[in-house]
This record gives C-alpha cells, structure tokens and sequence, in this order.
C-alpha cells in the first residue's frame, strides 16, 4: 500500500519531472496517509538510485535487467507491470513525458484501468483522488475521481508541482529483478540523435518576439518580422507555426522546442498551451497580445491587450520606432 | 498495404467554449466542428503511403452523427470507404473505453497499419494509438516524424524531447502516432468532393460492438480554470493601448 513513482532518466542524467513527480506523491500521500515509493527502470542503476533516495521517498526499487538500456514501450511495460504486482500501489504516478506517454497508457491498460495523463493538480480525500487536468490546450479545466479502492494511474505535467527537495535521508534500495524476453520486445530501437547543431540559440536572447496561430498565414509574418526588427528582438514561435513550415524548427519556443528566458517575451496570436509556457515562463517580463481575453496566456503574462493583432502590433511597432529614434 | 487512419471530430480551433449548464462537457448549441488536426497529418501521411505502395485507406471515427462531416472530408481528400462508430457521448468517456470501441470495429479489417494523431486538441489524453495497439496486440511507435516502409515492418523517426530523434523499426501490424507536421497537408479538389459522395461509410453502434459505456465516463466536471495571475491590460484603441503598453514597458518594467 503506497504510492509508486516511476522515475525517468535518459542516459545516466535525470529527467527533472521526476521530482515534480516526487512532489505531487508526497504531498498526496500526506492527504491519503500513504508512504511514497520511487522505482528507476535501467540495465544499471545503483548510481542513479542512490541519488533518487535522497528525495523524501520511503524506498527506492532499483528494477534492473539488461534489456532495459535502451527504452522500449515493450520492455518498460512489462517490467512496471512485474513490479507493481508485486508491489501493490494504489497509484503510481509518472511525469509527462513523451516516454511515459509511449508507455504508461499500455501499462494501466494491462490493469483494466485508464491513465489520467497530463494532471496539473489533484486533491485528497479518504479512498479517492481527484486530479485536475486540462481540455482544449488549457482553455478549460477536467475533474477526474480515481477510484483507489483499485489501483490508479496518472502523469503529472511539467511545471504543475515545485520539484522535491533532497534530504539527508537516504531511502532504503531494493534491487528489484525483473524477467524480459527479448523475443517479446518488439519495437528494434537505434541510438538517439541530435540533429544539426541549432544555429540561433534563442536562450540568450534579450528579447524575443514570438508568435502562434494568431497570425493565420504565413504571408502575415512581416507585421511580426518588423516589430521584431525595431526591438533588436529574436523571433520565435509555437510549434504549429514551425509545423507549418512558416517558420524553422529551430525558432520554436516550448517543450518539445526550446527553453528560453529573455528579459521581454511578446506572445503574439499564442494561446498558451503548456507545452508553450513552460519553455517560456522564466521569461523576466512577458506581454501577451490576443483576440480571446480567456486566453491561457494571460495567466502567465505581465502586461496585455486583448485585440486584434494586425492593428495592435503595427501600432507597436510605431510606437517602439518613436522610442528608439 | 492496408492502411486505417483513425481520426477525431473536435471542436473548432475559434470556438467560443462555454460550459453547460451540468458542467459535465460543453454548450454545444454554437459550436462548429473541425477535424482534429494531428489527425489531419496522420491521414495525409496514410494517403502518402497508399500512393506510394498501392493499397487502400479506411477512416475510422466514433463520434455523434455530426462526425459524418468530418469523416465525407476523409473520403473527399481521397481514404477509399470509412468505418462510423456512432455514438452520442463521445466526448465523456475516458480514453480505455474509446480505445475499446475503436480497437473492436476495426479489428476484422484487419489492416497492415494504422495511424492516428499524436493527441486530439479537445481533450487532449494522448493515448489513442498507444491503447489501440495494446488492445490489438500489436507493437505502436508514437510522435513519429517519418515512416520508411520496408517489406514486412516499418523504420519510422520518433521524436524525443529537447531536440533528441531516434529511429526504431518495427513488425506489421503497427500502429504508429504521427506527429503534426509530417507532411504538407493536401486540400480536398473538387472532384475529390464529388467521389466522396458514392464511397462507403459503414455504421456501427456501440452496443454492436458488445463494448459497455455505463460508467466509462472520464471527467466529473468541467470549468473554467481560476486565473492566477492577472495581467495589467490595456484597453481601447490599438494606437493608444501601444503607447501605454510601451510606457509601462521603459518605466515601470524598465525593459526597453
């Protein structure tokens, strides 16, 4: 009877969603009176255990097997499943990542269960859990009881939870052995890669000027490029603009982009999808330009006019050359 | 090589969200509907494939009767016939219960390969392909970027995060989660239109499929999220709110 949470690593370096992770466990676990246990999944994991046992966590199953070097959805399902029949939890949680979200849907599935992905928050109460998640890119909010009579699954979105502290306790390691089959993993995965070194680093940007679907087609992109050039700013965008080919890959600001955190960030035409704040919200002063005032956006942005684009940014525009003689 | 896409009917990207009055999903009375779009790029990449190899393209949807719009759209942009599980309430059953309903009526195609959307922008759980394939009992690459068929199996790029790829191949059948993207998206011509119209679109209801939706229902309730933090807005003309704007920007923020 605990809380289990699987951790993330990618070549010996944590993900630090792990802790997040670690932070909604414990936090529930004192609403639900459950200890919190942590497992790391690897071919070798005594370093990377020793270090995820110092994070307030009651234990730490070190689950090891050689088929686990690389990540396949095959191999990690099966051996999250050996452990939590073994284990018992009543939830295990997991960050939201793009590998938990190759998974863990399989795993909860082989329990007869549905994971709630992509949990901003949850609350406590007696046998139940109730998680907050969001609908339409986190214009709306969902309530989610979870049962945990059963056992329950969830993945906690990045930047919803302060990550875990460490402490000068160091949980308990219990090397956990798991049974694979090579012949049963399916999926032949090749080394990971990285594309072409990035030739704008938009992390040490000052001053970035960004832009989402607001801006409708890709003709429209000048009205951007010339406030952009009248600040000395960078442009960047969300990811549907760069998925559109409008503009690079490289300039896309976000989780599955880039990580920035200029001293002005101009949100023009973006909603505010998590996946865009959370690359954006160390940004020292952020305004936001959008038609819809329920907008996401607003929620992080210091400064905004709801509006019409194609008026409000020209004017800008003027405004800055004035400034700027 | 026999290719189902499955894809989503979702709530246009400009809607007006409005909770009803239970708040249990939304006020549907002025909302207009659109194809998920991850959905549109998984499609467009199964029309690519069927081109390329030859075969067929099924589209398979659940949704309420006004999901045949976005399902005429498949055929109209060239998937050969398509497949309608009919529901009503769609939206509120969580994502295992769908995966259910889908996994069953498609099960007897018995397809080479299916593609579906990374994730829908309604609700946005992510899980569809993953599930379909656990259900089907087949191996599922997800946030694929590229897909290079080979004789029996696939060799596709998976995005990772933080700017990291990876090429993985896998047997058919598969199931793969497309990310958007992929490919150029194609718009419908008008013969294309007009062909939509005498293809086959086969119906089935849940009950046919023997899948139980009492008490599938994924969320409780429904709501607008509180708003933290509030930003300083400035209002009235766009000329005027700039120069505002600007103000605050060089003395109060002290950032230009």
């Amino acid at each position: 009877m605990s809380i289990l949470v699987i951790a993330e690593h990618r070549g010996g370096a944590w993900n630090r969603m792990s802790f997040e992770t670690i932070a909604a466990a414990l936090e529930l676990g004192r609403g639900l009176n459950l200890p919190v246990e942590a497992a790391i999944l690897s071919a070798n994991s005594a370093a990377l255990a020793s270090e995820l046992a110092k994070y307030g966590v009651s234990k730490v199953y070190a689950v090891t097997h050689p088929l686990l070097e690389q990540y396949t959805a095959d191999g990690y399902t099966a051996a999250a499943e050996q452990l939590a029949r073994k284990t018992s939890p009543k939830l295990i949680l997991f960050p939201h990542t793009y590998q938990v979200r190759d998974f863990a849907p399989k795993l909860a599935a082989r329990f007869g269960k549905a994971l709630v992905s992509d949990v901003v928050g949850a609350r406590a109460s007696d046998e139940q859990v109730t998680f907050v998640r969001q609908l339409f890119q986190g214009k709306l909010n969902a309530d989610i009881a979870a049962d945990l009579n059963e056992i329950a699954f969830a993945s906690i979105q990045a930047g919803a939870y302060r990550a875990a502290a460490t402490s000068e306790n160091n949980a308990p390691i219990e090397p956990f052995e798991v049974s694979l089959d090579a012949s049963a993993i399916r999926a032949k995965p090749e080394e990971p890669f990285r594309e072409a070194q990035r030739s704008v680093d938009l992390g040490s940007a000052e001053m970035i000027v960004s832009v989402g679907r607001g801006i409708k087609e890709k003709e429209n992109l000048p009205v951007i490029e010339q406030l952009a050039q009248a600040l000395g700013a960078e442009i960047a965008a969300s990811r549907p603009i760069c998925d559109n080919g409008w503009l690079p890959m490289e300039r896309q600001v976000g989780s599955s982009g880039q990580t920035v955190a200029p001293k002005v960030y101009f949100a023009i035409g973006i909603s505010g999808a998590i996946q865009h704040l959370v690359g954006m919200k160390g940004s020292k002063t952020v305004v936001a330009i959008n038609k819809d005032e329920h907008a996401p956006i607003f929620e992080v942005a210091d400064y905004g006019i709801v509006g019409d684009l194609f008026e409000i940014v020209p004017a800008l525009t003027e405004e800055v050359k004035k400034v700027r003689g | 090589m026999k290719i189902v896409v499955s894809v989503k009917q979702v709530p246009s990207r400009d809607s007006n969200l409005r909770v009803n009055a239970s708040g249990t999903w939304l006020d549907e009375s002025d909302l207009t509907y659109e194809i998920n779009e991850p959905d549109a790029y998984a499609l467009e990449e199964g029309l690519q494939l069927k081109e390329k190899l030859g075969g067929e393209v099924i589209a398979l949807c659940a949704g309420p009767e006004r999901a045949s719009q976005t399902i005429r759209e498949t055929l109209a942009k060239g998937a050969d016939r398509a497949i309608h599980v009919q529901m009503e309430d769609a939206a509120g059953l969580h994502s295992l219960t769908t995966a259910k309903l889908l996994a069953k009526a498609v099960a007897a195609e018995k397809p080479d390969l299916i593609l579906t959307g990374l994730q829908s922008e309604d609700l946005g759980y992510g899980q569809t392909g993953v599930l379909l394939a656990e259900l089907l009992g087949w191996p599922h690459a997800t946030i694929v970027m590229e897909v290079e068929p080979r004789d029996s199996s696939l060799r596709v790029k998976r995005e990772l995060e933080d700017g990291w790829f990876q090429y993985v191949s896998l047997p058919l059948p598969a199931v793969l989660t497309v990310q958007s993207g992929i490919k150029k998206l194609r718009y419908a011509t008008l013969m294309g239109i007009k062909k939509a119209k005498s293809k086959e679109v086969k119906t089935i209801s849940a009950s046919d499929l023997g899948v139980d939706l009492k008490g599938a229902g994924g969320f409780s309730r429904i709501y607008a999220p509180e708003r933290k933090k509030s930003a300083q807005l400035f209002t009235g003309d766009a000329k005027r709110a700039a120069a505002e704007l600007i103000e605050k920007l060089r003395f109060e923020a002290r950032a230009l």
